[in-house]
């Protein structure tokens, strides 16, 4: 192996373009074949549809792909993202309270985050066992705070995020496309950004090379905690109503997005440009499966396969660029 | 001689192996004998590797014949070597460390009866193998509590109840201890007496005299020459590795002036394995931390630079004491440290080269945590030519190079914060003879920078090559000062490292 390596050649730079574009190819095969089998699925109703219908996705993945960059992972992004929807509706409901509708669920996002975060850094639980058990905990929150109930709304003054348009893309549509921009920078111009990747490479190496690997990793439980926030204020928006029924298995969406992003469960490799295009590959297969008239059992038996495929594909592709 | 008659057991024929842009082996020919012990020797990317991995069945090769027993053989697979008696005991053990030792003998090969695991007879027959190497374990401990050597010995006896013939060992003492070491040469010569072929694959000349009955030496990727006992000459085995001279090995530039206590430690201790420990480096000096493996030397490196915490003891740098609590202050007051396992505690393997070097000063750099590519940039480029890093890109990942060129990443990291002193701990472990002599070359410019080098080694020819003085050390204490440059000698370090000679007067507690 040391011998392979050394010396480059020209194929180099096929390759390189072939990893850099990582599943892309993926997503445009799934789209070709759609536009193909129905009607609808290529007209621009139907993808600004797809862009929002993946949008919170796409959030909540952004925070997931710092958490797994640093060899973690967040469970519990689904019931943080119920307290904060529920946060946001019974903020509304006060009239006093109508400038802190969408700061409050971002701050229980943040803090839900930052408990997270201190649980994974300073007491030092594994980050499978640490959010699990917050995702446990905040979804019981999710309940308790409305008494169980779903409360409702049809006043929310933030309703704009959920509903309006930027000329002719709907605000959920630009909020996530500003947030995947906000990660990208992050990870790719600045210090922090390289040394998450960096604690997700070799924590031990980090710590020796004097990073502060304890607030890299509070830092991006805390963002994600943040992006739940926002998640629930769109969810919330959408939908003018809330309820501790809100983002079951968002999580498990989020994680996949990452994974089919190219985004190593171990750490230290993976871009927020991947996770786009693994949740955009959800989004599409829900909305094409769905246009096809496939069943809702059979597209959870499709989806399923699909990431399989992918991350298989993806597997042999990169391996063959060692 | 024994041996000297014609009892090869296994033969490659002009084989040859090529991976994408490189020619890992270039039609070799060699010939491997039972009841001897072949070294095989050349730098990293020589091709050793490469080579056993063909004979291990874990690749196949392009061109040419493997030829066992006077048959030739087509080593499909691992499991395919393993049947015909090939052994293959990497670097990195392949040991299950959750599992016992009986379990780890049999792994991938486990005595069954009507399906199910019989446990009385693999515990039976991993404790006779055992026994044959004289292991000290039991059988039905976790392999994972045990140490590095032991672990070995159950790869060892993985081999023989498979009836091994040919066991090939790649750098295997290259995490053991010096005793440990002696130990598994014992072993080596005790199953070679049996009739074993063994080849080993090594970069430390000093075990070749130990153990070889002969040495070949491949130099990218093409056989140079083979040497037989009693004609195994150092000298020349390395101007074949490298194709030129030994003399000028060691060879790099000393400091003349020297700024006196740059770094003093005083009464450092963890209250544990670091007995309370003082002494002082002055700028430009190059201080050898030398004894066995296990004295101590890491962990009161470790101490002096905030990794581990100490339970008492000061550190001063230029006459001012400081205050280091961990990495970052030692860093912020000018210590670098080099470590030992540079895989696990120095490199982010999966990032560029360029983000190995700039890892400590890009904040430094960036202007408001943003980076600043300009400088990082001028800061990489100055570095690889300094350094002469050989890197295809300052993007390559540091995963894919060499030995040597890893720990230049990770010297230049350490050089771009401008130490006052610096721990190198072990720098050439696992660099290939080319690169340890640059690095020998790179210790002495450091220190002509003014630089406190303090260098830990356990290869005592190095010690002696480029130390000024060394501080010896026992049992988690110093326990003797060579200052005269005449007299270090690997003998009498080694007298005060094992405790043949008594500590000197100022280090008796």
């Amino acid at each position: 192996m040391e011998a392979t390596v050394q010396k480059r050649n020209g194929s180099t730079r096929a390759r390189k373009l072939m990893r850099d574009l990582g599943i892309l190819p993926i997503l445009i095969v799934i789209a070709v074949l759609f536009s193909f089998t129905t009607t609808t699925f290529l007209t621009t109703n139907n993808l600004v549809n797809i862009l929002r219908q993946a949008s919170i996705n796409i959030v909540l993945a952004v925070g997931m792909t710092l958490v797994i960059l640093t060899g973690g992972i967040d469970l519990s992004v689904g019931s943080a993202l119920a307290v904060t929807a529920v946060v946001g509706l019974l903020t509304s409901l006060n009239p006093s309270l109508q400038w802190g509708t969408v700061l409050f669920p971002l701050l229980a996002g943040l803090i839900i985050g930052l408990v997270n975060g201190l649980l994974v850094a300073y007491v030092k639980l594994p980050p499978f066992i640490a959010t699990l058990g917050t995702m446990t905990t905040f979804r019981g929150v999710s309940y308790l705070l409305p008494d169980g109930t779903t409360v409702i709304n049809n006043n929310l003054n933030f309703a704009w995020v959920g509903n309006n348009y930027l000329g002719p893309i709907p605000w959920l549509v630009v909020i996530a496309f500003i947030i995947v921009l906000l990660a990208w920078f992050l990870l790719r111009k600045t210090v922090l950004g390289v040394r998450i990747y960096a604690v997700g490479g070799n924590a031990q190496a980090a710590r020796l090379t004097g990073i502060k690997v304890g607030f890299v990793l509070v830092f991006v439980y805390a963002v994600t905690g943040l992006l739940c926030g926002l998640g629930g204020v769109m969810t919330a928006s959408r939908l003018y109503s809330a309820s501790g029924l809100l983002g079951n298995g968002y999580e498990l969406d989020a994680i996949a997005a990452v994974i089919l992003g190219g985004t190593s469960v171990v750490g230290g490799i993976g871009s927020v440009g991947g996770t786009l295009i693994g949740a955009l590959i959800m989004a599409v297969l829900n909305n094409g499966l769905t246009l096809m008239n496939v069943s809702f059992f059979w597209q959870m038996v499709i989806r399923g396969i699909v990431i399989i495929l992918a991350v298989t594909i993806d597997k042999f592709r990169t391996r063959s660029t060692v | 001689m024994p041996n000297e008659a014609n009892n090869v057991i296994l033969s490659v024929r002009n084989i040859s192996k090529r991976f994408p842009g490189v020619q890992a082996l270039s039609s070799v020919s060699l010939d491997f004998r039972s009841g001897e012990v072949h070294v095989l020797m050349g730098e990293n990317g020589a091709g050793k590797s490469t080579l056993m991995k063909l004979l291990a069945g874990i690749y196949e090769c392009d061109e040419g014949e493997i030829i066992l027993e006077g048959v030739p053989v087509k080593m499909e697979n691992p499991l395919k070597a393993q049947l015909l008696g090939i052994n293959l005991i990497n670097q990195e053990l392949n040991i299950a460390g959750n599992l016992t030792v009986a379990e780890n003998v049999f792994m991938g090969n486990e005595p069954s009866r009507f399906g199910l695991v019989d446990r009385v007879q693999m515990a039976e027959r991993a404790k006779d193998a055992l026994a044959k190497l004289g292991s000290q374990f039991p059988v039905d401990v976790t392999a994972g509590s045990l140490s590095i050597a032991e672990q070995q010995q159950i790869e060892i006896a993985r081999s023989i109840v498979h009836n091994g013939k040919i066991l090939i060992m790649d750098e295997p003492t290259a995490a053991l201890s010096d005793r440990e070491t002696e130990r598994l040469f014992e072993l080596i010569l005790s199953l070679r007496a049996k009739g074993m072929a063994i080849i080993y694959i090594s970069h430390r000349l000093a075990e070749v005299g130990i153990i070889a009955d002969q040495v070949s030496v491949l130099r990218d990727g093409a056989y140079i020459g083979t040497l037989r006992k009693p004609n195994l000459d150092n000298g020349e085995i390395v101007r074949m590795m490298v194709g030129r001279e030994l003399t000028d090995f060691y060879k790099h530039e000393v400091s003349t002036t020297l700024t006196p206590n740059r770094l003093v430690v005083n009464k450092i201790t963890d209250g544990k394995r670091v007995k309370p420990t003082s002494f002082s480096v002055a700028g430009g000096e190059i201080l050898a931390l030398s004894g066995l493996v296990g004295s101590g030397r890491t962990e009161m490196a470790r101490l002096i630079f905030g990794a581990d915490k100490r339970t008492s003891g000061e550190i001063w740098i230029d006459g001012h004491k400081v205050h280091i609590e961990s990495p970052i202050d030692a860093i912020r007051h000018g210590i670098g440290y080099v470590p030992e396992d540079r895989k696990s505690l120095g490199l982010f393997l999966e990032m560029s080269g360029h983000e190995n070097i700039t890892m400590n000063v890009m904040d430094k750099t960036s202007s408001g945590g943003i980076l600043s590519r300009k400088k990082n940039d001028d800061i990489t480029k100055g570095a690889i030519e300094r350094l002469q890093i050989r890197i295809a890109s300052p993007r390559t990942k540091a995963l894919s190079l060499s030995g040597g060129n890893q720990q230049k990443l990770l010297l230049a990291r350490w050089l771009e914060i401008k130490p006052k002193a610096i721990i190198l701990d072990e720098p050439t472990r696992g660099v290939d003879v080319g690169a340890k002599s640059e690095i020998y070359k790179l210790i002495g410019e450091i220190a002509r920078q003014g630089v406190a080098v303090v260098f830990i080694s356990s290869e005592l020819p190095e010690v002696v090559g480029i130390a000024q003085r060394v501080l010896v050390m026992r049992n988690g204490g110093i326990v003797a000062e060579i200052t005269d440059k005449k007299d270090i000698t690997q003998e009498k370090i080694m007298a005060y490292a094992t405790g043949v000679e008594p500590p000197q007067p100022a280090y008796i507690r």
